[in-house]
C-alpha cells in the first residue's frame, strides 16, 4: 500500500513503491490532466507540483514523492491568475500541452513573482509545444503577472 | 465542446425536444440543404443525426461540427458561420464534435476528413446558406403566425421581430413551425455590413476545458473493463521476427495476453505500465531488415543518384531544355530535404471495443470517413455497426489520417473481446512515424540578356505519398502529393498548389523513390520541402541576374496581383531595401498553397564560431480572402512558421541498419521558446475567394532563413536543416 497526497486529498493505492508517478496519477487516480509526452522527463507535457516545486511526474515513482504534496492541473484555483491569463490571450492551440505548461509557469510565478523575460525563457525552455504556442504562453504570463498584482492589490 | 454527440443520446435528446434541424447533403456536384427535423425526431427509418444545428423549443441552439479539433479552432469557425447567418445568440449556442455520417463530409474533399487547410475554406458557402435557410425559416413561421409579410420580419438575436406592431418571438417558440417548412436552397445572405461574427474576434470554445485540463484527448478516454496493449515492432524496415519469450512476458503482473500480429507482438495487460513490462520481457530477436546498412548517408546518396535517372514528366510547356541550352546566362543547382517526423505531442493512440455486433472506436483522429471504413474491414463489421467518437488531438499535423493505431487497437479488441486502449510510447511515435517525405531537386534555368527568367527545369526524387492514402491516383509515375507547390493535378481541392512564376518555358518531372521509409502528409505536405527549394533557387537566380531578389521575383508575377501584393507588403514592412542591421541577413520567399498567397521575410545572425543561427524576426503577409476567426488565424500563422522554423533549423530523423534510430526528444530535439523569434503577422485585407490558412505559414520559411543566411554570410546552403554542423561544414568550404 502507498499513501499519496494529491491535491489536498489522501489516497491509499495499491501500487508498487516503483510505479510512475504520472501513470498513477492518470489511470490510478483518473487525473488525466496530467499528460504522457516522452516519458524521459524532456517534453514537460507531465508537469505537476511536489511541495510546491514543477517537477516531471514521468521521471518519479510514487514511492519517490510519498508524505509529498502533489498538486496536479486540476488541483489549481478554476480562477488562478495563470488559468485565467491562459483564456484572456488564448494560449492553447491543440492543448496537449498546456497543462504542463501551466504547471510549469504556476511554479516560476510563486517562487518570482515578477520574473525577467530571460529567466521566463530559461524556465519555460524545458516545456514543449508542437503547436508553437510560444509568443502566446510569454503574452499569458505578463498578463497573469498583471492580474496576481491587481489581486495582490486588493487582498 | 463538453461531449461527443452519440447516436444514442442525440436520438433521446432530440425526441424529448424536437425542433427545427438543419441538414447538408453533399453530392459529387455540390451539395444541397435538407429539413432534417424530422429526421431528427426518429420518425423516420433509418434515422442519421446529420444535422449541422439544431434549434429546440427550450431556445437552445447545437451546431455541430465534423472536423476534428486540433487547436486549428475548427468548431469555434463553424459554428461562427452558422450562427451569424442563423443570427443566433452565441450566449445560446453549443457547440458539439459531430459523429461520422455523410452530411459532414467536405464539400470540396469527398470525405469526412480535417487537412489541407480546407475545413473553412470548403465549408465557408454552404454553412453559410445552411444558417441563412434557418434564419428564412424562422422569418417565415413568424410571418405566418402574424399575418404579416415576411418582409416586415427581422430576425435578431435569436429572435424574430415585427417592427411595425412591435411584436417578437424568440427561435424557441417558433422551431417547431419552421421546422414543418420546405428548405429555401438559395436564401439571401448577409451584406458584409451585417455580419455580427464572421470577421470579428471571438473566443474559442475549445480553451476554457483545455486550461482546466478536463479536455478529452485520445489517451485520456475512459470506459470500464479497460485494457491497455503495447506493441512490440521490428528495428528495422522489413526485419522479420525470429523468437520471443511469451512465457517470461506472461509471467509480468498484470499481463493478460500475448499474441502476435503483422507488426509486430501486441502485449495487453491491466495498466500501461504492466503492458509495458511484459513488453520488455518479451526479449524478441529479430532478423535485418531488407536494407540492412541503409543510414542517413545511404538515403540521401540513393535520393542524389535518383536525379541522374530517367523520370516520368509531369508538365511542360515551351522548350525548357532548348532555351536554357541556348541561354546567355544558366544555373544548376541540386537541394536536399531530409525526413522529418510528426512528433505531435499526444502520441498514437486509440481505443477499440469489438463486440460480436458492434464495433466502437474512440480516436483522436483526422480522418472520421476512412477510419470508420477501415474499423469495419478490420472488425469485420458492416459500416452502419462501426462508430467513430473523434476526441480532441493532441495535434495532428496530417499524422491522425493514417489509421494505422486504428488497425492494431480494432484488432487488438477483437482478438481479446475486451475494450482495449492501444497506446505508441513517444520512441514508437517518432520511430514508426510515416515522416514528411525526405526530396531531392535540381533544378536548371535559363535568364535571357536582361536577367529575365525564361525557362525552368525542375526534377523531383520523393518517396510517394499517395501509395498508402490512394494508390489509384498516382498515374503514369506522377503523384501530385510529392509536387504540391510546384504542380498540382488539374481541378485539384488544393486551389492553386503550383509554382506561381510565369516562366515561358516550363519542364517539371518527377521520379518516385524506391527507398522502403513510410511517407505521410505533414502540414503543408510537400509545399515545405518544394518552396524550399524553389525559393532558394529564385535568390540564386535574382544574385546571377544582379537583380534585388524582391524586384527578380515581381518581375515574374506581373500577372499575378495576389502573390505580388503579398511581397509588397511583406517587403513594406520588413523595411526590405533598408540597411540590415550589422551582422544580420535579410532573407525573402513567398509562396502560394490551399488557396492563399503568402510571404515572408527572416532577419537572422550567424555565430560563426559554432555555426548557430539566431533568427531574429520574421514578418509575414498573407492574402487569405475574408477571415473568419482573425485571432486563430494569426495564432495558426505564427504556430505554421514556428513549426517550419523547426525543421529548418533543427530536425532530421536519423536511420541506422535499416531502420530508424532518432527515437524521443533527446535525439530527436524540436524547437523550445527560446529558439522563437519575433513574428510579425499581417493579413492584408481582401474580397478575393477564401483561402485556407493553418498550413501556410509553413512553405516560406526555411527559404526565407536559408537565404538570409546567404545574404549574412555569402554562403548558399542547399539542405536543411542549417544546423551548426552543416553551417560550420559550408562555412569552411566557403
Amino acid at each position: 500500500m502507498i499513501s499519496l497526497k494529491v491535491n489536498e486529498k489522501v489516497y491509499k493505492l495499491d501500487v508498487e513503491r516503483d510505479a510512475s508517478l504520472l501513470w498513477v496519477l492518470r489511470d490510478h487516480l483518473d487525473l488525466k490532466g496530467t499528460k504522457y509526452g516522452c516519458g524521459i522527463g524532456r517534453c514537460g507535457t507531465c508537469t505537476v507540483h511536489v511541495n510546491g516545486k514543477a517537477v516531471r511526474s514521468c521521471a518519479l515513482t510514487v514511492g519517490d514523492v510519498q508524505g509529498m504534496k502533489i498538486t496536479t492541473i486540476e488541483g489549481l484555483s478554476p480562477n488562478h491568475p495563470v488559468k485565467q491569463a491562459w483564456i484572456k490571450e488564448q494560449v492553447p492551440q491543440c492543448g496537449y500541452c498546456q497543462p504542463g505548461v501551466i504547471m510549469q509557469v504556476t511554479a516560476l510565478l510563486s517562487q518570482n513573482p515578477r520574473p525577467s523575460a530571460e529567466q521566463v525563457i530559461t524556465k519555460m525552455d524545458d516545456v514543449l509545444c508542437r503547436c508553437g504556442t510560444y509568443p502566446y504562453i510569454k503574452k499569458g504570463i505578463k498578463t497573469a503577472i498583471q492580474i496576481m498584482e491587481k489581486e495582490g492589490k486588493k487582498s | 465542446m463538453k461531449t461527443t454527440m452519440t447516436r444514442r443520446t442525440f436520438l433521446r435528446g432530440s425526441m424529448a425536444a424536437t425542433g427545427l434541424t438543419l441538414a447538408l447533403s453533399v453530392t459529387p456536384f455540390g451539395y444541397r440543404l435538407l429539413n432534417a427535423s424530422a429526421l431528427s425526431r426518429g420518425e423516420v427509418p433509418g434515422f442519421s443525426p446529420n444535422a449541422w444545428f439544431t434549434i429546440t423549443p427550450d431556445n437552445k441552439i447545437t451546431i455541430f461540427v465534423g472536423n476534428a479539433e486540433m487547436g486549428q479552432g475548427v468548431l469555434t469557425a463553424h459554428a461562427m458561420i452558422i450562427a451569424d447567418e442563423l443570427e443566433a445568440d452565441w450566449k445560446q449556442v453549443k457547440v458539439c464534435q459531430a459523429p461520422v455520417a455523410d452530411a459532414y463530409k467536405s464539400p470540396i474533399l469527398g470525405v469526412q476528413i480535417t487537412v489541407g487547410s480546407a475545413s473553412v475554406r470548403g465549408f465557408f458557402e454552404p454553412l453559410r446558406k445552411a444558417g441563412a435557410a434557418g434564419r428564412a425559416m424562422l422569418i417565415q413561421a413568424a410571418a405566418a403566425q402574424w399575418k404579416v409579410p415576411e418582409e416586415e420580419c427581422r430576425a435578431s438575436l435569436s429572435q424574430v421581430k415585427h417592427e411595425k406592431s412591435g411584436r417578437r418571438l424568440t427561435y424557441g417558440k417558433l422551431c417547431l413551425e419552421a421546422a414543418e417548412l420546405k428548405v429555401p436552397q438559395n436564401p439571401p445572405l448577409k451584406k458584409e455590413s451585417e455580419l455580427r461574427y464572421i470577421g470579428k474576434p471571438m473566443p474559442r470554445v475549445d480553451v476554457p476545458e483545455k486550461v482546466s485540463g478536463k479536455a478529452v484527448f485520445g489517451l485520456d478516454v475512459n470506459i470500464k473493463d479497460l485494457q491497455y496493449a503495447v506493441i512490440a515492432r521490428p528495428p528495422a524496415y522489413g526485419a522479420k521476427l525470429l523468437s520471443y519469450d511469451e512465457a517470461a512476458a506472461n509471467q509480468v503482473k498484470g499481463v493478460e495476453k500475448i499474441f502476435p500480429l503483422p507488426m509486430g507482438i501486441a502485449v495487453c495487460a491491466k495498466s500501461i505500465e504492466a503492458a509495458l513490462k511484459g513488453r520488455n520481457a518479451l526479449k524478441i530477436q529479430w532478423g535485418k531488415g531488407t536494407i540492412p546498412d541503409m543510414d542517413n548517408n545511404f538515403i540521401e546518396k540513393s535520393m542524389l543518384e535518383d536525379l541522374d535517372k530517367p523520370a516520368s514528366p509531369v508538365l511542360s510547356q515551351g522548350d525548357a531544355r532548348k532555351t536554357i541550352d541556348e541561354a546567355p546566362k544558366k544555373l544548376a543547382a541540386t537541394y536536399f530535404v531530409p525526413f522529418v517526423a510528426h512528433a505531435t505531442m499526444e502520441p498514437m493512440n486509440c481505443t477499440a471495443l469489438v463486440t460480436a455486433d458492434r464495433c466502437e472506436v474512440w480516436a483522436p483522429t483526422q480522418s472520421q470517413t476512412v477510419f470508420q471504413m477501415v474499423a469495419s474491414k478490420v472488425s469485420g463489421l458492416p459500416k452502419e455497426k462501426v462508430k467513430i467518437n473523434t476526441t480532441f488531438l493532441g495535434c495532428g499535423l496530417g499524422r491522425r489520417v493514417r489509421p494505422d493505431f486504428l488497425v492494431e487497437a480494432v484488432s487488438i479488441s477483437k482478438a481479446v473481446g475486451k475494450p482495449v486502449k492501444l497506446m505508441w510510447t513517444r520512441e514508437e511515435d517518432i520511430k514508426y512515424d510515416a515522416f514528411r517525405a525526405a526530396a531531392s531537386h535540381r533544378i536548371e534555368a535559363a535568364l535571357d540578356a536582361q536577367g529575365r527568367l525564361t525557362a525552368w527545369s525542375h526534377k523531383v526524387v520523393c518517396p510517394s505519398i499517395l501509395k498508402d492514402l490512394r494508390p489509384a491516383d498516382i498515374k503514369n509515375g506522377v503523384d501530385f502529393y510529392c509536387l504540391w507547390g510546384l504542380a498540382d493535378a488539374p481541378n485539384s481541392p488544393m486551389w492553386n498548389n503550383r509554382i506561381q512564376y510565369e516562366i515561358p518555358n516550363l519542364n517539371i518531372e518527377l521520379l518516385i523513390s524506391s527507398l522502403p521509409i513510410p511517407v505521410a502528409p505533414w502540414r503543408s505536405v510537400q509545399n515545405g520541402p518544394n518552396a524550399f527549394a524553389i525559393e532558394s533557387f529564385m535568390d540564386e537566380l535574382a544574385k546571377e541576374a544582379g537583380k534585388d531578389p524582391l524586384e527578380f521575383r515581381l518581375e515574374s508575377l506581373k500577372n499575378n496581383k495576389r502573390a505580388s501584393r503579398v511581397l509588397q507588403v511583406v517587403a513594406e514592412k520588413a523595411g526590405w531595401g533598408e540597411a540590415v542591421p550589422q551582422g544580420r541577413g535579410r532573407g525573402i520567399a513567398q509562396h502560394a498553397c490551399m488557396g492563399s498567397y503568402v510571404a515572408q521575410v527572416a532577419e537572422i545572425s550567424v555565430d560563426k564560431k559554432n555555426g548557430r543561427i539566431k533568427v531574429h524576426r520574421i514578418v509575414v503577409a498573407v492574402d487569405c480572402g475574408p477571415v473568419v476567426n482573425p485571432g486563430p488565424a494569426v495564432e495558426q500563422l505564427q504556430g505554421g512558421i514556428i513549426l517550419a522554423l523547426s525543421t529548418a533549423l533543427k530536425e532530421e530523423v536519423r536511420f541506422a541498419n535499416g531502420g530508424v534510430k532518432s527515437a524521443n526528444f533527446d535525439d530527436y530535439p524540436i524547437i523550445k521558446m527560446s529558439e522563437v523569434p519575433e513574428i510579425e503577422v499581417h493579413i492584408v485585407k481582401s474580397t478575393e475567394k477564401i483561402g485556407g490558412i493553418a498550413e501556410t505559414g509553413v512553405p516560406p520559411v526555411a527559404p526565407a532563413v536559408a537565404n538570409a543566411f546567404f545574404n549574412a554570410t555569402g554562403v548558399r546552403i542547399r539542405r536543411i536543416p542549417l544546423s551548426p554542423t552543416t553551417v560550420m561544414e559550408a562555412l569552411k568550404k566557403a
